[in-house]
């Protein structure tokens, strides 16, 4: 019986049965994504709790929206520049990939510099880890997200660099488009930051 | 089924990889790190099972002197983290390593070397926790490291040992979750769909989900704790207005998924055990599995209920408290349906077989002073005494620990080719059950008299002395139970029965392998046409619905062996030639152990940050060194 059903499967039946590589580590990339949406949820809800408690010290006063807003603008374009990236790969035009790859790494260090600036003034204001619950969990919240960018700057600079050696394999390691998911999420994730830390001044 | 002697002579010489310490430190197979996280947990379990003699030696009489308050308070944490997070996690892991892949019919995981960094990074991190004693003392403020407690400074620099060294465990859980979750969703079998899973892979892949959703909000906290320890942050500072009950909701939202992580895998054993010592099927199959699944949501709502004496307030207490009694349910139905199994069946009292029952009473004990922790007012009594104590020994280990002994009497020969002896295994049985009930039991009589938790020493005449030493008594029948364990396992490697691929008569897809299994796992990639595939390959009903055994088929792979007909030894050596020259495995790689090496030198400089500097640069450039050689090195060399 099962000899019969199994010839009826020639092609599964005959040689190794190929798995969809990009489909597994697609997979893995999504589970990482939702853990990472628990560990910056922790964050956010520290936040919230403590985001009153100012034990003295300066608190949302300091926030410059203005700026912020600038440099967010400069993050959620590099999600655009990102899919353009992905985009170029897709069609197989490295050349153009590697331009939008370096794009989205610069606008992601921009991102970054101005976080450091930000982080500048507010140390210059007082408003140290030590100052207030307020103040740690700005800076773990904060600070946890400009780690994950940076990150995300340096896997960009991977891919770039093993495209331009022609390293850059579709079917292992790291490639484009889950570098690409990675990226997207530090976005988003930056959208709720921004919202409820900055926007949301009750 | 009839097996000759002579293939299972054969048997014995499968190829199942190189040998030598270096073959085992690169390996990446599924398998061999499966073993290694096994042998692993076992020595953890030693050392976690002497600390509990020495507290029980403590406590055996009033006012002992055996320990100083000062190593009490160490070796009770000690005993509790490393049985949860270096003993039954770990043996979970060994379980879902080795047979996750086989069970899906997958020939790895689907990462390999994701899965080799996963067990480095569990190892290192657990020797890092235990290199503590060396250097003046081991963590001392409970596994749950309760803050403000745990923020304290000391001179000793204990709980950062334990904030490290279980950061860096959960790196290793998450990694390892989401490389089961990635093999289960995308390197099933043909025809192999969810619900023609066997039991032990889709509790595998609900414990991979609670792991990988509730581990980051553990991670959290632990980082908070780090920076208040260490860069004199506030998060738990009540002084400055911070609430310290943070700690205890991040801990214990993934603290109560954590116990559901230690028991399901137990569960799903139990689940692969009784249909096949019943010869029935699984009675209610969707109904177990569903009800997994329903204990892992339901799992995410109830941690408050390790809180209520906290005062969260009348309509938390009263929201926590039902969700904790509708848990129950799910567990329930899975009792009954393990019930129904046995139901009928024709029931052979193997050692996994005792072992499995055990469970299932020891379980419902615990499971039944579980539900009483859900009734607020009386939780309140039992909070934080012996009669906590009793129950979740009684769910972690006559639950956990005889549901993974089952597992290893059932396996075993799967494992070596060799049975486990069954005297050996029941005497072991027996003094386990006796010495476990006399140690647990008398906790619930010592608890509900008010005896605390995690204080050394008591006084006379409070009518704690009998029970206490009828459970330091118990607690040693336990230690001698182990050692009958242990020399069963080490007689039996070497001189215990031959068992053959299919010892036990099983139902699933790793009795269709050799034992052990070959490092392809399998020759052919099976194609599954039913739940519990290999049974229906070997028997049929006739029109009365008596069992009737087919004609066993080429050597118990049911897939068509073109290549010849010399069907009985399709799982022979011809691995690396001619005959299956179109299997191509992972090659090993030290890069997995180098980067967890590198990890774990890291969190040594953060906890001696004063001077720790120059090793938490070592340490990230040996991170990178492994990472970049990891991601260049090509996956399959070519061999020739």
């Amino acid at each position: 019986m099962a000899q019969a059903v199994a010839n009826t499967h020639p092609e599964e039946h005959h040689g190794e049965h190929e798995h969809d590589v990009h489909l597994i580590r697609k997979t893995a990339m999504w589970v990482f994504l939702g853990s990472e949406c628990i560990f910056f949820g922790s964050m956010i809800a520290t936040f919230l709790l403590y985001r009153n408690n100012l034990n003295g010290g300066p608190g949302a006063e300091l926030f410059n929206i203005p700026f912020t807003s600038a440099s967010s603008f400069v993050l959620l374009m590099s999600s655009l520049t990102m899919v353009l990236a992905h985009n170029s790969f897709e069609h197989n035009d490295s050349r153009q990939g590697r331009v939008w790859l370096a794009a989205t790494a610069l606008l992601g260090s921009v991102f970054l510099a101005g976080q450091i600036f930000e982080f500048t003034e507010f140390i210059a204001a007082g408003l140290t880890l030590p100052t207030s619950p307020f103040a740690s969990s700005f800076y773990m919240l904060t600070g946890f997200h400009g780690i994950h960018v940076a990150v995300g700057v340096m896997m960009l600079a991977a891919m770039f660099l093993l495209s331009l050696f022609g390293k850059l394999h579709h079917d292992r390691g790291l490639n484009v488009e889950l570098v690409g998911l990675y990226w997207h999420f530090v976005d988003i994730v930056w959208i709720v930051i921004f919202t409820v830390v900055y926007l949301l001044q009750v | 089924m009839a097996i000759t002697a002579e293939p299972q002579q054969q048997q014995l010489e499968v190829y199942t990889g190189e040998k030598g310490i270096w073959a085992w430190i690169t390996t990446v197979d599924h398998k061999r790190i499966g073993l290694l996280y096994g042998t692993t947990a076992l020595f953890f379990f030693i050392l976690g099972g002497l600390e509990a003699l020495f507290i029980r030696l403590q406590l055996a009489t009033p006012n002992a002197e055996v320990l100083s308050a000062e190593a009490y308070n160490q070796l009770f944490t000690m005993h509790g983290l490393t049985m949860v997070f270096l003993v039954i996690m770990p043996i979970a892991a060994a379980f879902t390593n080795y047979f996750l892949p086989i069970l899906v019919g997958a020939r790895d995981v689907a990462f390999p070397r994701l899965n080799a960094f996963s067990y480095w990074l569990f190892l290192f991190a657990g020797l890092m926790i235990y290199s503590s004693f060396l250097v003046g003392g081991a963590p001392d403020g409970a596994w749950v490291g309760y803050a403000p407690l745990s923020t304290q400074i000391t001179e000793v620099v204990r709980m950062d040992y334990w904030a490290i060294g279980l950061q860096l465990l959960g790196v290793a859980s998450i990694a390892s979750s989401a490389n089961f979750i990635a093999t289960v969703f995308t390197m099933r079998a043909p025809g192999m769909s969810l619900l023609r899973m066997p039991v032990f892979a889709w509790m595998a892949l609900v414990v991979a989900f609670l792991l990988i959703f509730s581990l980051p909000a553990v991670g959290i906290g632990l980082f908070q704790l780090f920076l208040d320890r260490n860069f004199g942050a506030l998060f738990y500072e009540a002084a400055a207005g911070a609430d310290p009950l943070l700690w205890q909701h991040l801990f214990w939202i993934f603290g109560h998924p954590e116990v559901y992580v230690l028991v399901l895998p137990a569960m799903g054993i139990v689940s692969e055990i009784l249909p096949v010592f019943s010869r029935k099927p699984l009675f209610g199959y969707e109904f177990v599995v569903f009800s997994g699944a329903a204990i892992g949501f339901v799992g995410f709502g109830v941690w408050a209920h390790h809180m209520f004496t906290s005062g969260l307030g009348p309509a938390a207490e009263a929201g926590f408290g039902i969700a904790t009694m509708i848990i129950a349910v799910p567990t329930g139905v899975k009792i009954f349906n393990w019930i129904g199994t046995l139901w009928g069946g024709r029931i052979r009292f193997t050692t996994p077989m005792l072992f499995s029952i055990g469970f299932i009473a020891m379980f419902v004990i615990g499971g039944l002073s579980g539900v009483s922790h859900a009734v607020v007012p009386a939780d309140t009594q039992q909070h934080d005494t012996y009669y906590v104590v009793a129950h979740f020994h009684y769910v972690l280990f006559g639950g956990a620990v005889f549901g993974y002994v089952a597992g290893v009497y059932y396996w075993f020969p799967k494992w070596t080719g060799r049975l486990l002896s069954e005297p050996i295994g029941k005497l072991h049985f027996w003094l386990m059950l006796l010495g476990f009930n006399l140690t647990f039991a008398p906790q619930h009589i010592l608890g509900l008299n008010g005896m605390p938790r995690r204080t050394y020493r008591y006084d006379e005449g409070l009518g704690w002395d009998f029970w206490n030493l009828v459970s330091t008594i118990g607690a040693f029948l336990i230690a001698l139970s182990i050692l009958v364990f242990i020399y069963n396992i080490l007689r039996s490697r070497k001189n215990g029965p031959i068992a053959g691929d299919d010892p036990w008569d099983g139902r699933t897809l790793e009795w269709t392998i050799s034992s052990p299994p070959p490092v392809h796992n399998f020759d052919e990639v099976p194609i599954v046409h039913s739940l519990d595939d290999f049974w229906h390959r070997k028997y049929t009903e006739d029109e009365t619905g008596r069992l009737v055994a087919l004609p066993p088929v080429s050597g118990g792979t049911l897939t068509v062996d073109e290549g010849g007909a010399d069907g009985g030894d399709v799982v022979d050596d011809d691995h690396d030639g001619d005959g299956h020259g179109d299997i191509h495995m992972p090659s090993p790689s030290y890069y997995p152990a180098l980067t967890s090496f590198g990890l774990v030198v890291m969190g040594y400089g953060l906890i001696y940050l004063s001077w720790g500097w120059a090793a938490v640069v070592a340490g990230a450039m040996i991170t990178l060194w492994g990472l970049f050689g990891w991601s260049l090195e090509p996956v399959t060399r070519e061999e020739h």
